[in-house]
């Protein structure tokens, strides 16, 4: 389907001039691609940015396990993504943001299973894979709202901030984080942490959204009277994009 | 065109074995990744080195995603040579940015 190359066209024509297809993909397909390289650059700008406030803080330096919640650096993310559900007060490391990043590598691979389903005109399987990468999505979307809800709520004992109000230095107890003040550090910290996983959670959204869209033409035969599933194709295309951005936001937002 | 949609008889193939054997093996070897990644998250100090590690195991990551369920690899050059040549932009982005980072953090 996919196999028309530019050297097929006949002497005298253009690979432009239509009948064939540039570059070996139809026209969804390297559309597709080039949305997709488009949205690369939105979110290398969001993480590069956050690489130049995060260099530009002054870095916690001394042992991880002696680190504590200041404004004066920028937080060891381990010691702000600790906490897992149905373990309230138990470190946990980034085990749960481990659980998600797992999650989506997997419903990576049902959706290239799918994919490969479809090639197959294979339907039954096509709706097998499909549900599965809808139900990682999903589950996918769960973590994050409840790791948004603790990272807003907070710490039960939260951080203690001198600030000069008035003429006088009084204390004041900061739990959970907003855009303007969080107890974890800097405000710019919890700033980057709601726009990138945000941005990224909603492309997950609407990712579910195409995904459901997908399984439905699948379930009532469209791709099977069309007589391809190349949409499979194309939104597993998107699909694998929003679990790639998110190998980056684990690495650099998580782990570095 | 609509009654002929109801006759249509849609041919399918077999499982390619083969192929679907190496989807799993590369989700593996992301899986593996992950969990080294998280060995090393746990028992190195901070510092450029393990930044480099990361950023390293992370580009092996993504080329696998890219390469392999993405199928970039087996498309024509042209086309993937059209993805991977624009985003010298970024990796040109970061470098400056960081460096920008780190020069702000001095003059504070």
């Amino acid at each position: 389907m996919a196999s028309t190359s530019a050297a097929t066209v006949a002497p005298g024509r253009s690979a432009w001039d239509g009948g064939v297809s540039p570059m070996g993909a139809s026209y969804g397909k390297l559309m597709m691609w080039f949305f997709l390289l488009s949205d690369a650059f939105t979110f290398s700008a969001l993480l590069i940015t956050y690489g130049l406030v995060r260099s530009s803080h002054h870095a916690y330096h001394g042992a991880v396990s002696a680190f504590k919640f200041d404004h004066a650096y920028w937080p060891v993310p381990e010691r702000v993504y600790e906490a897992v559900p149905f373990f309230h007060g138990v470190e946990l490391p980034l085990v749960f943001v481990g659980i998600m990043t797992f999650i989506l590598i997997m419903s990576s691979v049902t959706m290239v299973l799918a994919v490969e389903a479809g090639h197959r005109m294979d339907r039954p399987a096509v709706e097998k894979w499909m549900l599965w990468t809808l139900l990682g999505g999903i589950a996918f979307l769960s973590c994050q709202a409840w790791e948004w809800t603790h990272f807003i709520v907070g710490t039960e004992a939260g951080t203690t901030i001198k600030e000069f109000v008035n003429g006088e230095w009084v204390t004041r107890v900061i739990h959970g984080a907003n855009l303007v003040e969080n107890q974890y550090g800097p405000p710019d910290f919890a700033d980057f942490f709601f726009f990138i996983t945000g941005f990224h959670g909603f492309h997950v959204f609407s990712g579910v959204c195409f995904n459901f869209l997908i399984y439905f033409n699948t379930v009532t035969g469209v791709y099977e009277r069309r007589g391809h599933y190349e949409m499979v194709e194309k939104v597993g295309l998107y699909w694998h994009f929003v679990d790639l951005v998110w190998v980056f936001v684990f690495t650099f937002f998580y782990l570095v | 065109m609509a009654h002929s949609e109801e006759t249509t008889h849609v041919t399918v193939l077999p499982p390619d074995k083969e192929k679907i054997k190496k989807l799993w093996t590369v989700a593996g070897i992301l899986g593996i990744i992950t969990a080294i990644e998280f060995a090393i998250a746990f028992t190195m100090p901070h510092g450029p080195l393990k930044t480099a590690i990361f950023v390293g195991l992370t580009i092996v990551k993504a080329g696998y995603i890219v390469g392999e369920f993405m199928h970039l690899r087996y498309e024509t050059k042209v086309l993937f040579w059209s993805i991977l040549i624009p985003l010298i932009f970024i990796a040109w982005m970061l470098v400056a940015f960081v460096y920008e980072g780190t020069a702000i953090s001095v003059v504070r």
